[in-house]
């Protein structure tokens, strides 16, 4: 027998029928999609729209009402908390870069390191070879190599977003959720960090929520309009920015 | 560089710190003991005991900034944890007085006599033995910090909510210990004590020898917060100060790790009241008054929180100018006056003694490291011609 026909799909990632509301307010309305491994999906809609309320439904801190979220095609992660859910490998970057601002970039990506996040491991926690090599690699993969002992506090804003997708590296996830990496960022970084993330979805499945269209067409990749807590439009970002409701209701005319 | 330099800074405050508390721990029983009495350098015995307080307040005081100062959580109730232990240390010495009380009992204590206890209730049993009231001093504010914890961080009970539910706490306590069938002596505590593994408490050897227990104490205290917070877990601890759901979000337990450091506070506060009752003389209910234990947060403010150093060093100098203050025509006005220090400092000091000391000296030395390097680069710049020569 397959191990595999314990799964319910073949998705990474897979949302079905999902509902969510705010005294009243539907911020999720029957929202289903579904993630393949190994994909990178871009996610855009209207401030509203539900992007980082779906993110929070996947991570575990709010609860859908109904509906399914299945990762891996067999974890119910509407039954999980944060803790367990990063466990499992559900790695993200929020919208206003979160970073441990008092402590130094090496050590914010010696905390993010999947290694063991016991209270009995960090007590006694010894440095390994191994674990340098990581961040290292991780450092020159966001280019902060040279302010490894600056205080993450004292980073420019785009390089607090490389910091925390470098912390998502780090952490080593099998599904990247990652909220408007760009915002704030100049062209010349807007570029770099859609290199970086196609450069990540070589080895990760990757979902990115973002406003900014040129860095959505440069990802190349699926994009998902989401509009009222439900998906408004699926496809190319051709066949989705031509779509008639997208325009009027996020593009304009 | 900054970072590092920082470290290094505070390394050497470690060191020094560490060397002033072993002196003290070993000089002033000395002086006491071997200097003649009145004479210009021996140190009185009243001294010896008001100093040995000081000192078990500065062991407080580290146990609230090491969940304070790494890992933000305010806790209002802390004095509960000391008392705990002191009561603990208090059922002992009461049970050493044995037949010298005035009632003459072998086993009751004089209150428990004099409230008609016909026997000898059940949780005073073993306190006789010293072992096991010394065990009872760290597992009985271990136990109720862990249960109190476990539901408190579990239910994500943060910031103001939990300051409140510990002042609650700790009032809760006094209310309770105040009654006289809850078997603590009541409203007068426990006190009269004899001696303590069979030396007078009283005697000058004696407070001598708690003196310098209290500052190796201080000292092992000192060390275990140090270890703590220089580990990874103490980068976790600060982690969760400054940003909790992150912390969540890279798969660290929150919860677990502030029960952690919020039992192990528990238990060195628990030793810190356990080493203030036999050189006061008197454990009453009046140590768990909320009062009691925001002082020992301002003590911590008032010395630079997240430092160590700070919160024993705000200890002893908020407690020097408590006994200075209260013991002249301004005692009325005392409170008053904490009141406006812990305001000044949050306004003008928000970092403490320490941490501006800190934040100082890393700022000069770096200044002077630049200097050094232009002036290093301007001899550069002359030697090179002649090197091109």
């Amino acid at each position: 027998m397959n191990v595999m026909d314990n799964r319910a799909t073949s998705a990474m990632l897979y949302l079905d029928g999902v509902h969510v509301s705010f005294d009243g307010f539907h911020a999720i309305n029957n929202l289903s999609l579904t993630l393949e491994p190994g994909e990178m999906r871009a996610i855009i809609g209207p401030n509203g729209a539900g992007k980082t309320t779906m993110m929070d439904i996947i991570t575990g801190k709010t609860k859908p009402d109904e509906g399914t979220v299945l990762f891996d095609g067999v974890t119910d992660l509407t039954r999980l908390d944060e803790t367990r859910i990063a466990e499992l490998g559900i790695g993200r970057k929020f919208q206003k870069p979160t970073v441990f601002e008092s402590q130094t970039v090496q050590d914010n990506l010696l905390l993010a390191l999947n290694v063991d996040h016991s209270v009995k491991g960090t007590l006694f926690w010894r440095g390994s070879k191994a674990e340098s090599e990581r961040i290292d690699k991780v450092l020159e993969t966001i280019r902060l190599t040279d302010a490894r002992n600056r205080l993450a506090g004292s980073l420019s804003h785009g390089q607090k977003q490389w910091l925390e997708i470098g912390m998502l590296l780090a952490q080593d996830p099998k599904l990247l959720l990652v909220d408007e990496p760009v915002a704030g960022m100049t062209d010349v970084e807007t570029h770099l960090t859609a290199e970086l993330l196609k450069e990540i979805n070589k080895t990760h499945t990757v979902m990115v929520v973002e406003h900014d269209m040129t860095f959505v067409r440069e990802l190349g990749v699926k994009v998902t309009c989401l509009h009222e807590g439900t998906v408004l439009a699926e496809g190319t970002i051709d066949q989705v920015s031509s779509n008639e409701r997208v325009i009027e209701v996020y593009l304009g005319r | 560089m900054t970072p590092h330099m920082l470290t290094r800074s505070l390394d050497r405050g470690a060191t020094i710190f560490l060397a002033v508390v072993a002196a003290c721990g070993i000089l002033i029983p000395l002086s006491n003991l071997l200097l003649p009495a009145g004479s210009f350098l021996q140190v009185p015995t009243y001294l010896v005991a008001l100093w040995g307080k000081y000192v078990c307040y500065a062991i407080l005081a580290l146990a609230i900034d090491l969940i304070w100062g790494y890992c933000g959580i305010l806790s209002l109730g802390h004095g509960a944890f000391f008392a705990l232990g002191g009561y603990a240390m208090g059922m002992y010495l009461m049970r050493q007085i044995g037949t010298r009380g005035v009632y003459g009992n072998p086993i009751l204590p004089d209150f428990m006599v004099f409230l008609n206890y016909s026997k000898l209730p059940w949780y005073w049993y073993g306190f006789d033995m010293f072992w096991f009231a010394a065990l009872m001093v760290l597992v009985v504010p271990g136990l109720l910090a862990f249960c109190f914890g476990w539901l408190a961080f579990r239910s994500r009970v943060t910031g103001v909510y939990l300051s409140i539910i510990t002042q609650a706490m700790t009032y809760a306590l006094l209310l309770a210990f105040f009654r006289n069938d809850f078997g603590f002596g009541g409203n007068n505590g426990l006190t009269d004590f004899k001696d303590i593994l069979g030396f007078n408490v009283q005697a000058e050897g004696t407070r001598a020898a708690l003196f310098a227990l209290s500052c190796l104490a201080l000292i092992a205290g000192f060390l275990i917060c140090r270890a703590i917070v220089s580990s990874k877990l103490g980068k976790v601890l600060i982690a969760v100060r400054d940003a909790e759901s992150r912390t969540r979000f890279l798969g660290y337990r929150v919860e677990s790790y502030k029960l952690f450091v919020f039992t192990v506070s528990a238990c060195m506060a628990g030793v810190a009241g356990a080493l203030y009752v036999p050189q006061v003389g008197i454990i009453n209910p009046s140590e768990f008054a909320p009062g009691n234990s925001i002082e020992a947060v301002i003590w911590v403010a008032v010395g630079g929180r997240g430092t160590l150093v700070g919160a024993a060093l705000g200890a002893v100098v908020v407690n020097y100018a408590k006994t200075f203050f209260t013991s002249g025509v301004l005692a009325p006005y005392w409170l008053f006056m904490l009141g406006a220090l812990f305001i000044l400092v949050t306004l003008l000091l928000p970092k403490g003694i320490v941490g501006t000391f800190n934040a100082w000296w890393a700022q000069s030395k770096e200044k002077r490291n630049a200097a050094t390097m232009a002036s290093a680069a301007a001899e550069d710049g002359v030697t090179e011609p002649k090197m091109a020569e």
